[in-house]
């Protein structure tokens, strides 16, 4: 008992201060919202459509990147003879609707979040039945490390339960493979309305790396609404908290304060 | 034993003309694997290739853990049905059942030949378990092993679990709270990389790589290095084969603390629990410091690494680890001198040796069970052949020893990891190799945190890989998490299943 209580000690409060405060330091060479300098582009060339795996870019008169196929892999960088492609950062990328995670000329509207009376309901408590559907795991992984002491996901009324029953939505990772279609329609079936749908990573949003395959559906939006999309292979921790506080209406803006 | 007139033998990331792997008569073939798992040899792996429009060329690749060699021969025949193995040689029986639905061919008196992933045949003839109509059951419908009886009852549990993890179907024979039997079905996480592998190198494949486990994205991209570095004859630099087997015991460690942690939750003691799950984040800080993403993404590529760890960044991970290691040591401690945390690890889940070894157990799981199996030793390559990791092993097969292993390994990996950053080698971390051979087959051998990481890359006539064939760890324990079930109680299943924590992803592919 005393080694608990010694433990106890040493291990100390470890919950962060954010949003309250700052948010957790990210490591220096992280990889977020990225950019594309367009005095740089030289328009001719295509270097980094033929190196994405994912087909996240396009050009047409200018380069856009899908965030939301995007892995945030950084071929493109390694590719562009001109340097001009660059990943910040910013670790804020989540968005309301699938269109507005193209990024053309640098802009994105982050997720303005629910309203009215969907908001009135889930604003203060939000529990949520997580389905894995297709991805790699890496993305539960990241959405479980909320859970944990340094994030407290719970200290925001966010709540991941163990019934759709008890859920107000659901929130989905993964390509969709046809072998999980059935049972994430039968789970979304069993949750009450009003009854939202949070897509997490690039596989729940595009298929992510699985993209077009004929074992995919390229992810949630093929067989249900979302109602928010927060990109990345997997979207770091603190991407992915963001994106729930925007969504429940608890920090707009840069995000560093409530 | 091994008739080297029948296979031909090489080493781990070595390798050999495609030509020269002996093809044995179908009958022959089966005589000399059930000949060789006789004689102590493991399959590391087992599958078929197409060959032209209407055969197949089955591929045996048996491990020899006491001198470090591989062996490796093959068949071919018209597609159609073939004598299975797994009697005599239980080992390969979900190999069976998985070329069984890859080519819809039946493997004679396999007595457990049920879908493996539940996908259509690569052939398009009808898999053995096919309806009249030639088409296969959706996935989780299988015909389930039950028992009768007035008091037997069954449960059924997933796809979609009450936690956040990855979907499975498990179905249990149960009398009153004991478990007969636990059959585990998967298929759920299949997404086609393996087959999309074939045709590469691409731009999506090391994605693939990366992306088949998310927790072993180190592990896994790893083996693949070694097999495209060993077949173009190309060598990462020391620097870089350093920092892969930072990474890779970085990946080691975080899953091996969050295991240790989940173990603490999963019989309600949270101190540990609590602990653990913030500590493992520690780790996977340090290796989101060397290449940005906490999963070791974008770090190791053929013919290094794209990140390099100079000498602030190794002052800082030092710093870090000495850290991460003390709130380990603490938190991890509290759990063996825990009487009610003891009183639930000890003799639940309990696999003899014998078992582990027929089955063909790798990683904590056979080293729970005494058994000293590990490739960083056995066969070791990179960074392994300089520095040796001792090999960790308890004996008692129970989730104690799963746990105590893990516990064992997390100190061996520290000790390592402090080891490489105090004396990294000079130079360059990339010398990005040529293109692929023709005609080659590299056997690459890697220990993730789960175990044995087994890849097998052969190129056609084009150097493109006619074959990519993934073993991830899970694919042998599986099994083990089930016969580990036999007469334990339902509500120990938590505990067993993390205390063997697979993936189904890497299974699924
Ligand atoms: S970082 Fe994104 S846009 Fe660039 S190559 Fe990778 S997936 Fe494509």
């Amino acid at each position: 008992m005393i080694n608990i209580l010694l433990a106890r000690y040493r291990q100390g409060r470890r919950t962060m201060k954010y949003p309250a405060g700052p948010p957790p330091k990210l490591p220096a060479r992280f990889r977020g919202r990225p950019s594309i300098e367009r005095g740089k582009c030289g328009s001719e060339c295509r270097a980094c459509v033929d190196a994405c795996p994912t087909q996240a870019i396009t050009i047409n008169g200018k380069a856009r990147i899908d965030l939301g196929r995007c892995l945030f892999c950084t071929d493109c960088t390694r590719a562009c003879p001109d340097g001009a492609i660059t990943f910040s950062q910013d670790y804020r990328l989540a968005t309301d609707s699938r269109d507005d995670l193209i990024l053309e000329d640098n802009i994105l509207r982050l997720a303005q979040g629910l309203k009215g009376r969907a908001l009135r309901l889930f604003g203060r408590s939000l529990k949520l039945r997580q389905v894995a559907a297709g991805g790699c795991n890496g993305c539960e992984m990241d959405v479980n490390v909320l859970n944990t002491v340094g994030w407290d996901l719970g200290r925001f009324g966010i709540q991941l339960v163990a019934s759709p029953r008890h859920a107000d939505g659901l929130l989905v990772t993964g390509s969709v493979p046809e072998n999980m279609r059935l049972a994430l329609q039968k789970t979304y079936d069993a949750l009450t309305p009003p009854k939202i749908v949070i897509a997490v990573g690039a596989c729940a949003i595009s298929g992510g790396p699985f993209a077009d395959h004929p074992e995919v559906h390229n992810g949630v939006a093929a067989c249900l609404p979302v109602d928010l999309f927060i990109p990345g292979c997997p979207p770091h921790p603190l991407t992915i908290l963001d994106g729930l506080l925007r969504f429940l209406g608890r920090i707009e803006g840069d995000g560093d304060r409530s | 034993m091994i008739n080297p007139a029948r296979f031909v033998t090489f080493g781990n990331a070595e390798p050999v003309e495609l030509g020269a792997v002996p093809e044995l008569a179908p009958d022959e073939f089966g005589r000399a694997v059930v000949a060789a798992a006789d004689g102590g040899l493991r399959v590391g792996a087992y599958f078929g290739t197409a060959e032209g429009q209407d055969g197949v060329r089955l591929y045996a690749i048996l491990l020899d853990d006491l001198t470090g060699s591989i062996h490796g021969a093959c068949t071919a025949f018209p597609l159609g049905p073939f004598p299975s193995l797994t009697r005599e040689c239980p080992q390969v029986h979900l190999f069976e059942r998985e070329i069984a639905e890859q080519f819809g061919i039946e493997p004679v008196g396999h007595p457990w030949l049920k879908p493996v992933r539940f996908h259509p045949s690569y052939t398009g003839r009808p898999q053995p378990w096919a309806g009249s109509d030639g088409r296969s059951p959706p996935v989780g419908i299988t015909n389930f092993f039950r028992v009768d009886g007035d008091e037997v009852h069954e449960v059924a549990v997933g796809p979609v679990h009450a936690g956040v993890i990855e979907p499975g179907h498990f179905r249990f024979q149960c009398h009153g709270e004991d478990v007969f039997h636990l059959e585990i079905s998967l298929g759920y996480q299949h997404r086609g990389i393996e087959r999309r592998l074939t045709g590469g190198p691409g731009r999506r494949t090391i994605h693939y790589l990366e992306t088949l486990a998310g927790d072993t994205t180190v592990g896994h991209t790893t083996a693949y290095c070694h097999a495209i570095e060993a077949m173009t004859g190309t060598y990462a630099p020391p620097r870089a084969q350093a920092i892969r087997g930072i990474a890779l015991e970085l990946e080691r460690l975080a899953n091996h603390v969050g295991d240790l942690g989940a173990l603490a939750g999963d019989v309600g003691f949270l101190p540990t629990s609590a602990y653990c799950g913030r500590i493992r984040g520690d780790y996977l800080n340090l290796t989101a410091a060397v290449c940005g993403s906490r999963f070791g993404r974008d770090l190791v590529r053929p013919g290094g690494v794209l990140f390099d760890i100079d000498a602030p960044l190794a002052d800082s991970i030092g710093a870090l680890l000495a850290d991460a290691e003390r709130d380990t040591a603490s938190a991890v401690e509290l759990l063996w001198g825990s009487s009610s945390v003891m009183g639930r690890f000890e003799d639940t889940g309990r696999l003899t040796r014998e078992v582990a070894d027929e089955l063909g157990l790798v990683g904590p799981a056979a080293r729970a069970c005494g058994i000293g199996r590990d490739v960083r030793h056995d066969f070791p390559v990179g960074i392994f052949r300089f520095s040796h990791v001792p090999v960790s092993t308890w004996s008692t097969g129970d989730v104690f020893a799963r746990a105590y292993v893990r516990w064992l390994e997390v100190q061996q990996s520290i000790r390592f990891i402090r080891e490489q950053l105090r004396a990294l080698p000079e130079g360059p971390v990339l010398a990005p190799p040529p293109e692929l051979p023709p005609e080659q087959l590299v056997v690459s051998l890697v220990e993730g945190w789960r175990g044995e990481i087994c890849h097998v890359a052969m190129t056609g006539p084009d150097g493109k890989f006619q074959k990519y064939k993934v073993v991830d760890p899970s694919f042998h324990n599986w099994f083990g998490l089930a016969i580990a079930l036999r007469g334990e109680q339902i509500s120990d299943f938590p505990l067993c299943n993390k205390s063997f924590n697979l993936s189904y992803s890497g299974h699924d592919l």
